[in-house]
């Protein structure tokens, strides 16, 4: 999910007309925002804070709070790779190690090639079938080190 | 003639290649000009056995073949999968299969059976059933009849799900709310997601029976943000149920009010503790409430709000349809009812098995679970998400009982046991405990913040064989200090996990590495 030209004034103001007079709106806000343009950027949540009459530091509190919000651009596809307890018990740590060294990156950083933004997950509920992967919304179960090579070079194709 | 055929939906499913599998059954059945009707359902919880294909027989039987890829279906049809027919994959009807037959499934009655978002399927498969006769009763009776029936809260508390509700209910206020705890973080479970995707309907008529019971009109799903295949199953059942007047300003006709939306999480753990949920759904930082007041006097938006996790709520249905006695006549002691369990980590059959409380950790794992999926000695259980203790093969005859649980110090919580073969090294994973507590700690209390971080650096240098006496004693230290110091169970309960692993396996914190 790459930042597009939507990522204007036209594209929030749409969004925060969408969420007017919602009760807490900000993290559906937030959702919105991300799902369409990819991340959050400062310039962001100026105008979300201005709309919701808050401050920008505590927009800001909220974005940096959680796991899921991104303040930069990630790249074209989001790699989560499960490190918890279930897929430990299958050695999710080779898949792990995996992941980092066939993307040149470490977790929240962007492969050089701006396909793969690689992300740590604290389950994903997948735990019969450890260890797990997501790659945006497509989820992946007994996911060893050669099935996430295939499972990548699958996405590099499509 | 038309075929019927049903393959999961599930995202289990899905991560072992159903949708393939479904695609190249569809190619299949057009080469051979076969006229199918394949309907996604949901998991039957065999997870092993994904992707599951289950064909209708002559007799309405429903044969089921299993695990089948999609490299399988081309065999399988010219064995005449079509007409059910004999092959090695073939497993017969599921209800006859040992680890299905040995089950109580309650709250899971319909999960992998129906279509999840066809109120027709539901329906015809006893669904409102529970909430036509709650339509007909006082908000008192509908509270009684939850209390009577014993049900505690299955998101890991226990707390019991009626005293919440009578609560609400004793309060006046012009709004009040129902919030499911959608959040399920514990790694080494996915009840919670299972039934939101196999059953959704099931958890919206539990809602919005709770909502009749309190007088409330208005519910939030408050789910996780890793689980987008839910959010999907219980949108889809949401508008599903609002066009048939399930939901809406006269439920069921009825004159009472009652909608619900679906709110997402953004992955944070600390959100499955009731009072930073309710934080976050108001659009806040999700930091821990002090307490009191309690959720059910001053909740979401300081109204009174029943919070109850998916399964409590979606345990409501069966309760209010055949009775508190019904469902209360299964278990033990003060665990009522039943416990949908998932086994996970390095078990050889892996799944969801939902079970009257009582049976032992024993027969979970060996008996339903077939033992280590390594083939290696299973030498450490946890059980009940990241902040359970660690327990050894001396501890595997403790029947699931909350009282037994915490009698060897222990927690059933929401029922999910990760299993660990004898490659475990159990101080890297007390290391783990404690650098999970520090990741997801909202840092609003000094114990869980700080202590988190000391946690990893004290274990760090007993690793390092640095003063381990010394820096053990300190753990131990530390470790009463999050547990008594701490505001919520994030901070408190993670020294279970790390100091249950120092004393049942001591042997990996002394030996040189």
């Amino acid at each position: 999910m790459a930042a597009t030209e939507l990522d204007n004034d036209s594209t929030l103001e749409r969004i925060l007309a969408e969420h007017a007079g919602m009760e807490g709106p900000l993290l559906p806000i937030l959702h919105a925002v991300q799902d369409t343009v990819g991340y959050i950027s400062a310039e962001h949540v100026a105008s979300i804070a201005k709309a919701l009459n808050m401050s920008r530091a505590e927009v800001h509190g909220v974005v940096s709070f959680y796991h899921y919000f991104r303040q930069h651009e990630p790249g074209r596809h989001v790699v989560h790779v499960c490190r918890a307890e279930a897929c430990q018990a299958m050695h999710c740590e080779k898949t792990e190690q995996h992941a980092r060294h066939e993307l040149g990156v470490d977790y929240g950083g962007t492969s050089a090639d701006g396909l793969f933004t690689l992300e740590a997950a604290y389950c994903l509920g997948n735990c019969a079938a450890a260890p797990t992967v997501m790659v945006d919304e497509k989820l992946y179960g007994r996911v060893t080190p050669e099935r996430l090579a295939a499972i990548l070079a699958d996405w590099r194709n499509r | 003639m038309t075929v019927r055929i049903y393959i999961s939906r599930d995202a289990a499913a899905q991560a072992l290649g159903a949708d393939e599998t479904t695609a190249a059954l569809q190619v299949a059945a057009a080469a051979k000009g076969t006229s199918i009707k394949l309907t996604r359902v949901g998991s039957r919880g065999m997870v092993w056995l994904e992707p599951l294909v289950e064909v209708e027989d002559a007799g309405g039987q429903r044969i089921a073949y299993g695990p089948v890829t999609a490299d399988d279906v081309p065999g399988l049809v010219q064995a005449g999968l079509f007409d059910a027919a004999p092959h090695p994959l073939r497993l017969g009807r599921v209800e006859d299969l040992p680890w299905f037959a040995r089950q109580e499934r309650l709250t899971f009655a319909r999960v992998g059976v129906i279509d999840p978002v066809s109120v027709d399927d539901y329906v015809a498969h006893g669904g409102f059933a529970g909430l036509k006769r709650a339509l007909g009763m006082t908000g008192a009776e509908i509270v009684h009849e939850v209390l009577e029936s014993g049900l505690r809260g299955r998101g890991g508390a226990a707390f019991p799900t009626g005293i919440k509700w009578r609560t609400v209910l004793e309060q006046h206020s012009p709004q009040k709310y129902v919030v499911c705890n959608a959040d399920e973080g514990d790694s080494g479970t996915f009840s919670d997601r299972m039934l939101m995707e196999g059953d959704p309907l099931c958890l919206i008529e539990g809602m919005t029976i709770a909502g009749i019971a309190v007088g409330a009109t208005k519910g939030y799903i408050y789910l996780r943000c890793e689980y987008p295949h839910a959010g999907h199953a219980l949108r889809e059942a949401i508008a599903a149920a609002r066009a048939r007047g399930y939901l809406g300003p006269g439920v069921c006709g009825s004159g009472k009010a009652f909608d619900l939306e679906v709110r997402m999480g953004a992955g944070a753990y600390i959100c499955g503790e009731e009072t930073a949920l309710l934080e976050s759904l108001e659009g806040k930082r999700a930091e821990v409430r002090y307490r009191p007041p309690l959720p059910a006097i001053k909740g979401l938006f300081g109204q009174p709000t029943i919070i109850n996790n998916v399964i409590s709520l979606g345990s409501v249905p069966i309760i209010l349809e055949r009775g508190a006695a019904y469902y209360r006549d299964f278990g033990m002691g003060r665990s009522r009812g039943t416990l949908p369990i998932q086994l996970t980590g390095n078990l050889k059959r892996g799944g969801l098995v939902e079970k009257a409380f009582g049976v032992t950790l024993r027969e979970l794992l060996y008996d339903f679970g077939g033992g280590s999926a390594s083939g290696r000695p299973i030498r450490a259980v946890q059980v009940g998400g990241p902040l359970g203790a660690y327990l050894p093969e001396s501890q595997f005859d403790t029947p699931l009982d909350y009282e037994a649980f915490t009698a060897i110090g222990a927690l059933v919580g929401h029922g999910g046991i990760v299993a660990f073969d004898d490659t475990v090294d159990m101080a890297r994973m007390a290391r783990y405990a404690m650098e999970f507590c520090a990741i997801e700690s909202c840092g609003k209390c000094t114990p869980c913040r700080i202590g988190s971080t000391r946690g990893v650096e004290v274990i760090d240098r007993i690793l390092l064989g640095s003063e381990k006496q010394a820096n053990l004693a300190q753990l131990q230290d530390l470790c009463e200090t999050m547990q008594h110091g701490s505001l919520c169970g994030l901070g408190g309960m993670t020294p279970f996990p790390v100091m249950s692993a120092v004393k049942h396996f001591p042997g990996d914190f002394s030996r040189d590495r």
